[in-house]
């Protein structure tokens, strides 16, 4: 009777994935079609309620943002992953985001790896296990936008800053590449990018955010593992999330930096 | 807990580095900047020790410690602009600094500190300076007319006047000196997302690491300009040199252990993060040389040298060598601090390698030539300003 149930919810998220699928190749080849720059802003739907009027001019007002990883939804695909380097064309080697693989054996080992980021997605299982597997997961990584962020405090030309809306972000034209926000950072999202030698980083994609489109990673996770919104909107599911009771937490809480990034189903093996 | 499960637990704890933390950014230029600066800080004590404290028996290389320090200050930046990724933005670092970056102040630190050496060595040459001026010609003549700030007057009064502005410069200059150093402790100390480098002990080893490499470079290159020179070397001025050389190491090497063993006592969970680190990537760096050769060698000879009366070639081979030991165990600890610590990923479950290259921006080739121009320099402004008091056409009339 349970595995009845079960099977049920696999086959029923399976018709949803590929609907998700159909839908993404269908919307891909209709932009294939459509002129570039013909695209009217407005004529996309806003994904982020409430972020832009009808001509689609960006409403100023007071938000807090928030990203959720719920790590027990995370397949390790590695989609986010490729968006993200789409997005920004991130040069190889560098990460703006990334996925950790887990494994916790029977003796309490925990064994972690990311090779490329997790790029291609973890297409097979570990190998070098020796004890039976007691848990197994992925965490994808990314900034941490922190509310008391170390990059921002050190950075000796204010080319690192902080928005009224709580991203942390860089001003290529400002940074000297000192690489001090690098050490500074207690998660290690930062760079030096090879192309424009200055610091680079997860912005939360900030360009698409004021657009009212989610997040490219946000955007194309097919089990819905990223989320992302307004905490200030009531209905929003970040604020759902925060606000009822699950196993929340954020990572090296220790540190002080109050990151706006949030765990759903954080072990405290992670990192 | 079986040999095999052991290894297992080895694996498990050094096999995952953050994807961003496989590049080490600051590499061996940030490890030659505090290396510099610290030279700078030291040599600068060496002077004050007579200028400002009246250690009689240093007056030998009380003035040409300040152009020593001024030779090595020049270059303390060369390092910094060729590692930034836009060096041509630097100095937005002092026009529209970040109050709250501990890296902001660096350059009105060192420029600040760089004026009062400036101007120190200006005071204290300007009587010899004159002297030059007057026997000098063309080119040479214009240029001390203008270090000598256009004064010829070196009556007793003015002298009177100019020692008491001697000595103001030298007692604001100690704790300058002191400043500037134990702040590039501080721009490390200060970053706590890396646990090896969070330390308050962090200023305090650097400062001392600071005089101890300051003092050894003053013993070395007085011992061979006057050798290589065929001139005379007060012994006195050395002995006492390398008592304080001793002194200060003594203090140097107990609080970098000291602050190893505060990690290894308290045994927090970094300390797991920590041991692999000093005893996988650093341990031929840390334990075999820093330690091991550069560390405990000078600390029992330049006892042995303090305390024991030996004949003046022992002092002065064995002092050149153990100054020259020193010189090698600072850039060591510069090393295992600031590419060791980025090595550790904060993922704290393994660390990266790091191979400097030699024909790279940031190579062995280009730290060599980074650290001969002060030595280049130095020799330029021998020509200028005459080391030592014997070649000074002004130490009859005045002494400083």
């Amino acid at each position: 009777m349970m595995m009845d149930g079960i099977e049920k919810e696999i086959s029923q998220d399976r018709r949803a994935f590929i609907k998700k699928v159909l839908g993404g190749t269908i919307a891909g080849s209709l932009l294939l079609v459509i002129p570039a720059g013909a695209m009217e802003l407005s004529a996309i739907p806003e994904q982020i309620p409430g972020m832009r009027d009808d001509t689609g001019t960006f409403i100023s007002k007071k938000r807090k943002f928030a990203f959720i990883v719920d790590i027990t939804r995370c397949i390790g695909c590695g989609s986010c992953c490729v968006a993200d380097k789409n997005e920004y064309q991130v040069p190889d080697g560098m990460y703006r985001t990334w996925v950790e693989r887990y494994v916790i054996d029977d003796q309490d080992n925990v064994f972690v790896d990311s090779p490329n980021g997790g790029l291609d997605g973890y297409q097979e299982p570990r190998k070098d296990i020796e004890h039976p597997v007691r848990d197994t997961f992925f965490v994808p990584k990314l900034c941490n936008m922190c509310e008391h962020p170390s990059c921002v405090q050190v950075c000796p030309v204010g080319a690192t800053y902080q928005t009224d809306d709580g991203f942390v972000l860089v001003d290529a034209k400002r940074c000297v590449a000192c690489g001090y926000c690098v050490q500074a950072c207690p998660y290690s999202v930062r760079f030096i990018n090879p192309k424009t030698k200055t610091a680079d980083k997860c912005t939360w994609c900030y360009h698409r955010v004021r657009k009212g489109l989610l997040p490219a990673c946000v955007n194309v996770c097919p089990v819905q593992a990223r989320k992302f919104g307004d905490l200030n909107d009531k209905d929003s599911e970040v604020y759902k999330i925060l606000h009822q009771p699950h196993v929340v937490s954020v990572l090296k809480p220790d540190m002080g930096n109050k990151p706006a990034l949030h765990y759903v189903g954080l072990r405290r093996e992670v990192v | 807990m079986s040999p095999e499960h052991g290894a297992a637990v080895a694996t498990a704890l050094t096999n995952y580095v953050f994807p961003n933390d496989i590049h080490v950014h600051w590499s061996l230029m940030i490890v030659l900047y505090p290396y510099i600066t610290g030279i700078v800080a030291g040599a600068f004590i060496v002077s004050s020790l007579y200028h400002v404290f009246g250690i009689q028996s240093l007056k030998p290389v009380s003035r040409y410690a300040l152009v020593f320090a001024l030779a090595f200050v020049a270059f303390a930046t060369a390092p910094l602009l060729n590692h930034l990724g836009h060096p041509e933005r630097a100095m937005n670092m002092m026009l529209t600094p970040n109050p709250t970056s501990a890296m902001a102040g660096f350059g009105y630190i060192y420029s600040a500190y760089t004026i009062v050496l400036i101007l120190e060595i200006l005071f204290i040459y300007r009587p010899t300076l004159v002297a030059l001026k007057q026997k000098a010609t063309g080119k040479m003549k214009t240029l001390y007319t203008i270090l000598s700030i256009g004064s010829d007057n070196v009556s007793e009064k003015a002298l009177k006047v100019d020692h008491k502005i001697i000595a103001f410069l030298a007692a604001i200059g100690i704790p300058m000196a002191c400043t500037l150093h134990g702040y590039v402790g501080f721009i490390f100390g200060g970053v706590k997302a890396n646990p090896m480098w969070a330390t308050p002990l962090m200023p305090v080893i650097f400062l001392l690491s600071a005089s101890v490499s300051g003092i050894a470079g003053i013993i070395l290159s007085y011992i061979l300009i006057k050798t290589f020179t065929r001139k005379f070397i007060d012994m006195d001025c050395v002995r006492t040199l390398i008592k304080f050389l001793w002194g200060c190491f003594i203090l140097d090497f107990v609080f970098e252990m000291l602050e190893l063993f505060s990690h290894a006592y308290m045994a927090t969970h970094h300390w797991e993060a920590l041991k692999d680190l000093y005893f996988g990537p650093l341990y031929q760096s840390f334990w075999v040389a820093q330690v091991g050769i550069f560390s405990l060698i000078p600390f029992v000879v330049l006892g042995i040298l303090s305390l024991v009366k030996l004949p003046d070639i022992v002092v002065k081979v064995l002092g050149s060598v153990m100054s020259f030991m020193i010189l090698i165990q600072v850039i060591l600890m510069r090393w295992n601090v600031v590419i060791g610590g980025q090595l550790m990923s904060k993922s704290e479950r393994g660390h990266a390698v790091f191979h400097p290259l030699w024909f790279e921006k940031e190579g062995i080739l280009v730290s060599i030539i980074i650290m001969i121009l002060p030595i280049v320099f130095l020799f330029l402004l021998s020509k200028v300003f005459p080391f030592w008091l014997d070649d000074d056409p002004a130490v009859h009339k005045q002494s400083v």
